[in-house]
């Protein structure tokens, strides 16, 4: 790549941590009400994230063109390095190569996600107050809740250790100790965020989130 | 008896060969006579006197390079049973057999075991790892160092450009222009020298150029390979955090 690279790559860096690593948090959190407070809590929080003012523009620049500049830059990376984990075996090498991996796994399924979810909604398939049910049909069928479980430990894994890097990147974390304690807050925080995701999961199965498509066949039919 | 079976002892080695910078390489396997404390070279000294393949054919010398011999000088960085070090220091009896030397094809490979390192040469003149104090008058005695300053910047100053950490960073290949860990260490060497600090801004800059310090990806393979213990990865995470800073004071026009 000609030209400096520098301030990409710093802007990359941010990104991934402000406004994405954000986004996903409130992203875990919101899905978490699924399981807390069932249907009508995770429908209380897609009314609540969606009355924002200027829910559109906060969705354009804060995850929309922040998630296509860092996954198409990402992509660039990623093809930059060497993944030499055979001959050099070491946790932070692993950890190393796993962002990469994780990172392209992630941009293809939140491209494959948004298509589903978000643009469903756009195109008027589906509505914001039928969420919950859409999910439910998506992860009652095995492919896509494996492809959703795998995805969402790939996509947590990424933001948690990309913290990580982005601490050492912008020179926050400098000697072994804290970059050594760092890891471990981060690692705390990737377990922590995908049990919120996975239990979401989990929940849109239930049949509590059946219900409404259930009864709009049973209509369909009668 | 004893004197009888240490002669009938040998080593195996399996050696990565080219014959020109172009050509293709391929593997060459040699039995060498066992010696006790024997390291690499001095069996690729062996091979030179007699350079004699496992199966009894005559071959080329294996052209290695070599200098010091006491890990100070990184000539003979090669890759040794799949790590990149310093042929000098690879103790016979430290090795499981067969032995497999390679050459550290991150660089341009010259012949046989002999690499181009000259991209680390270069690097240090585009960070200026160097102290400018040549002027048309004597200068005086320079301000002096904090002691315990002094003690972690000796530390880096064991570089030797032996090339082991770019060969080990999974950053530094074809596809990528990242300058590679030692010269970063350098700029922290340099820029922590109380008449270095002076020119302090034009190291940073040189590494927030293509290629520069954002080419690290935090593998931190180069801090578990270098063989002079070098704190590589402190030394990155510390220009990052001055070049950040250098970025902002840049922007806000201090």
């Amino acid at each position: 790549m000609s030209g400096n690279s520098y301030y990409p790559r710093k802007l990359h860096s941010l990104l991934g941590v402000i406004p994405l690593g954000l986004f996903i948090l409130e992203h875990a959190l919101t899905n978490y009400s699924a399981f807390e407070g069932g249907k009508e809590g995770f429908l209380d929080s897609v009314h609540g994230l969606h009355s924002l003012p200027l829910i559109f523009f906060l969705e354009l620049f804060v995850i929309w063109l922040p998630i296509l500049f860092h996954g198409v830059y990402g992509l660039y990376l990623a093809f930059t390095s060497d993944l030499n984990v055979g001959r050099f075996n070491y946790g932070r090498n692993w950890a190393f190569a796993l962002q990469r991996i994780t990172g392209v796994i992630t941009f293809i399924f939140v491209i494959w996600h948004f298509w589903q979810t978000r643009m469903q909604v756009a195109l008027g398939n589906t509505t914001y107050d039928d969420l919950g049910n859409h999910m439910h049909d998506i992860v009652t069928q095995p492919v896509y809740f494996i492809i959703y479980f795998i995805a969402v430990l790939a996509a947590v894994f990424h933001f948690a250790n990309g913290l990580w890097a982005f601490l050492v990147s912008w020179g926050i974390t400098v000697g072994p100790r804290a970059q050594r304690v760092s890891s471990r807050i981060c690692m705390g925080i990737f377990v922590i965020v995908s049990v919120l995701f996975l239990l979401s999961l989990f929940a849109f199965r239930g049949d509590e989130f059946a219900s409404a498509s259930a009864a709009i066949d049973t209509l369909r039919l009668g | 008896m004893a004197d009888t079976a240490t002669a009938k002892r040998t080593v195996k080695f399996i050696i990565t060969r080219r014959e020109r910078p172009d050509a293709s390489p391929y593997t060459e396997e040699f039995d060498i006579p066992y010696r006790p404390n024997m390291n690499v070279i001095s069996a690729l000294m062996e091979i030179q006197r007699n350079p004699v393949k496992s199966d009894g054919t005559k071959t080329t010398p294996v052209v290695w390079e070599s200098n010091c011999l006491e890990e100070v000088c990184g000539a003979c960085s090669m890759v040794i049973n799949g790590k990149p070090r310093q042929a000098c220091s690879a103790l016979i009896d430290k090795l499981e057999q067969p032995i497999r030397v390679e050459p550290m094809s991150t660089f341009p490979v010259v012949r046989d075991l002999v690499i181009n390192r000259e991209r680390m040469f270069q690097a240090l003149k585009r960070v200026k790892a160097w102290i400018p104090i040549d002027g048309t008058y004597d200068l005086g005695p320079g301000p002096r160092m904090a002691e315990t300053k002094r003690q972690w910047a000796y530390e880096l100053s064991k570089c030797m450009t032996c090339g082991v950490c770019l060969e080990a960073c999974p950053n530094v290949n074809d596809r990528s222009s990242f300058i590679g860990p030692a010269p970063i260490s350098q700029v922290r060497l340099f820029n922590a020298h109380p008449t270095g600090e002076m020119n302090a801004h034009e190291r940073l800059e040189a590494l927030m150029t293509d290629g520069g310090i954002e080419g690290c990806g935090n593998s931190q393979n180069c801090v578990r390979s270098c063989p002079k213990g070098i704190p590589l990865t402190t030394s990155i995470a510390a220009i990052n955090k001055d070049t950040t800073k250098h970025m902002f004071k840049r922007w806000l026009g201090m």
